[in-house]
């Protein structure tokens, strides 16, 4: 099995397992594929954290603002109707539980990682964009019909960036990862 | 006799997870307290009577080795069994606790039932009514 195929199969396991532990509900793993294109302008919530160490890159997630306060008032069985704090930070931890875990997995075969503290960004019309030639691995997961979105990118650390840039119309920034 | 409970997670979500937990666990719990990370940890250590921590790893600041390594090292807290909860699934930090003297782990995502596995013999059970 090349590490691609041992990513897909752990960011889908972590994924579901999350979700069936914290959150009590069976999401569908709809589809996966590795992408290597700039991708289209996004709106909603974007969740990313940092992987360190012999190799390095980002894991991220992202969904709608639907999805995101769904998430939230599941897992904190709380009522959530708009992206508040507490909805940001619900995806914060989802995505440090399920990248978490795939670095567990992926720690058999490269050795140590760290990991960082999650960022999240939520906004309309925002691009964002790894700095240096990444593959994504992507898998699209269904909750009834609202998608979830898992990406994880790793290369050897000689070959890793470690600045992932974020730019929308009126503003940018990067982030240290 | 009722214990109090000190949760240390960045994640606000998390420490609203445990909380909920905590509680249905079944222990004898009187207090929750909350820390954000492990200095506010110490500012709680430093006010309240604490029984048992329950802390994450991955935190800013002052993260749970480092907050474990302090109390162990503290003749007022070292009695203090501390708990670690964490997504750090890998031998290094989970040894590294052990090694520090944590008394447990739970690795996230966890389930209600983990936790009261984990907290059995640290917290007395609740008295029946």
């Amino acid at each position: 099995m090349n590490l691609n195929s041992i990513i897909l199969k752990s960011v889908s396991e972590s994924t579901l397992q999350v979700f069936t532990t914290m959150l009590g509900v069976d999401i569908v793993c709809n589809q996966s594929a590795v992408e290597t294109s700039m991708p289209e302008a996004s709106e909603g919530v974007v969740s990313f954290i940092g992987l360190a160490g012999s190799w390095a890159g980002t894991g991220s997630v992202s969904c709608s603002p639907a999805l995101a306060c769904r998430i939230c008032a599941q897992m904190l069985m709380c009522e959530a109707t708009s992206v508040n704090e507490e909805v940001l930070d619900t995806v914060a931890e989802l995505t440090n539980m399920i990248v978490g875990s795939v670095k567990t997995d992926l720690e058999q075969h490269l050795g140590p990682l760290g990991l960082s503290i999650p960022t999240v960004v939520y906004g309309r019309n925002f691009k964002t964009k790894s700095a240096g030639n990444t593959e994504w691995i992507v898998v699209r997961f269904l909750w009834d019909d609202e998608t979830l979105v898992v990406k994880l990118c790793l290369e050897p650390k000689e070959q890793a960036a470690h600045v992932l840039f974020h730019t929308s119309p009126t503003l940018s920034c990067s982030l240290e990862v | 006799m009722e214990s109090n409970v000190l949760v240390v997670d960045d994640s606000a979500a998390i420490r609203k997870i445990l909380q909920r937990v905590l509680r249905q666990t079944g222990m004898a719990i009187h207090t929750i307290h909350e820390a954000g990370d492990g200095q506010e940890a110490l500012a709680v250590l430093g006010a309240q009577k604490v029984d048992l921590v329950l802390s994450d790893i991955n935190m800013p600041k002052m993260d749970g080795l480092q907050l474990l390594a302090s109390i162990k090292a503290s003749a007022q807290w070292r009695q203090i069994p501390v708990v670690m909860i964490t997504t750090e699934g890998g031998e290094t930090k989970v040894g590294e606790a052990v090694k520090l003297g944590a008394a447990g782990y739970v690795r996230k995502p966890f389930t209600a039932d983990q936790i009261k596995e984990k907290l059995a013999g640290l917290l007395a059970p609740a008295l029946p009514l």
